[in-house]
């Protein structure tokens, strides 16, 4: 029993030795960014790391020559952190492309701008052309036309924000409402696509729009749902019909426009077969009239109770 | 309608589970909907052969893991109620 027990302290004490210096940063306060003010290499390396590896590294500057011990584990943390990283990245790349993701987050201000009024007040738009060279798979965001995914993602949160609140004015909000709320309106949206997604395999309708794509437009619904909500609460019941119509009415014609183009081929494309054009017409149809219909359906019960 | 993610999950198990149960011999070939005619190499695949396809390749790709995640739901429900 000698060899395993002084190989368990040999262990503890090299732990102990290296959960040493931890506590001597406990003082201040731990640094959430990057502290790229620290002089020497290994703090600017590990400054490109998440977790431990940032942790050790915003320290870094202030401890890098007086302990080689705490040297020692800030470069053993930071070979963990990159390992796990590395590792973490290629699982997920499999299922989600990372990189891709990124283009459909690079959005400004006017663009929002300008894709709310559109989403809002589609009629006036002219031009629902996308243009980008084929080579590059997504479109940035200097094309009011491309889809992006920051405005579903922030209309859902002010989505469960705003029922939350239709809730409390009627008196029935409690917080795991909200809970119920976020999760059943994300499986209503994971149920849309899993349909049209089987529904574009089942009639082999191939085409260029992608599965974020198609995120992105089942997820612009939520504006409307949105002006919906706030149309009920400021106009009760005559209010929220009349916004939920106006809204609808917005969201079938953007759709439609946009996933024309998207989906439906142009005439110069001579290889496309042309017993897939009733099919896509109707997955068009199918995918824009699903929208109102699930606006209503998500909103119904947030609102006062007409008499 | 409180949907949760759990139920989400839940009836996918279940559909899943009712395309992995149709037997290819005994069902499938009396409704005609045998994999062994559809095998052409027609350029425009058609829905029933796409479906019939979906059939088969869910039924060949999901038996082993269908079993793991069933005798998993099994025992959890058993256990949480």
């Amino acid at each position: 029993m000698d060899i395993p027990s002084g190989y368990v302290r040999q262990r503890k004490s090299a732990e102990q030795r290296r959960r040493q210096p931890r506590p001597d940063y406990g003082g201040g306060p731990t640094p959430l960014f990057d502290d790229t003010s620290s002089p020497g290499d290994p703090a600017t390396f590990q400054n490109q790391q998440q977790g431990q590896g940032q942790f050790y590294g915003g320290m870094a500057g202030q401890q890098i020559l007086s302990d080689p011990m705490a040297n020692m584990a800030m470069q053993y943390g930071s070979s963990l952190a990159t390992q796990g990283k590395d590792v973490m990245e290629k699982h997920i790349d499999r299922f989600i492309s990372i990189s891709k993701l990124k283009y459909y987050f690079a959005v400004d201000t006017t663009y929002v701008g300008k894709k709310l009024m559109l989403l809002l007040f589609p009629y006036m738009h002219s031009n629902w052309s996308i243009r980008y060279n084929k080579e590059e798979p997504v479109a940035p965001r200097y094309e009011i036309n491309a889809p992006d995914l920051y405005i579903p993602v922030m209309a859902f949160v002010t989505y469960i924000l705003v029922a939350g609140y239709c809730l409390g004015t009627q008196n029935s909000f409690s917080p795991e409402l909200l809970g119920m709320q976020a999760s059943s309106a994300l499986v209503w949206l994971i149920l849309e696509i899993v349909v049209i997604t089987m529904a574009m395999y089942i009639m082999s309708v191939v085409t260029d729009i992608k599965t974020f794509d198609l995120l992105a437009f089942c997820g612009y619904k939520y504006v409307g749902m949105i002006g919906v909500l706030l149309g009920g609460m400021l106009f009760g019941s005559m209010g929220y019909y009349l916004a939920l119509a106006w809204c609808s009415a917005s969201m079938f014609f953007f759709l439609l426009r946009t996933l024309r183009l998207v989906i439906l081929p142009d005439a110069s494309h001579d290889m496309v077969s042309s017993g897939g054009n009733k099919g896509r017409t109707y997955l068009v149809l199918a995918i824009a009239v699903l929208q109102p219909l699930f606006m209503c359906w998500l909103t119904r019960h947030l609102i006062p109770s007409q008499n | 309608m409180a949907l949760g993610l759990y139920s989400l999950i839940e009836a996918a198990l279940l559909c899943v589970n009712a395309i992995a149960v149709l037997n290819e011999e005994r069902f499938l070939s009396k409704v005609g909907w045998a994999t062994d005619t559809v095998s052409g190499f027609g350029e425009q695949p058609g829905m029933k052969s796409q479906i019939i396809n979906l059939i088969r390749s869910v039924r060949m790709v999901m038996r082993i893991p269908l079993i793991i995640v069933n005798t998993i739901t099994i025992v959890l429900l058993l256990l949480f109620g």
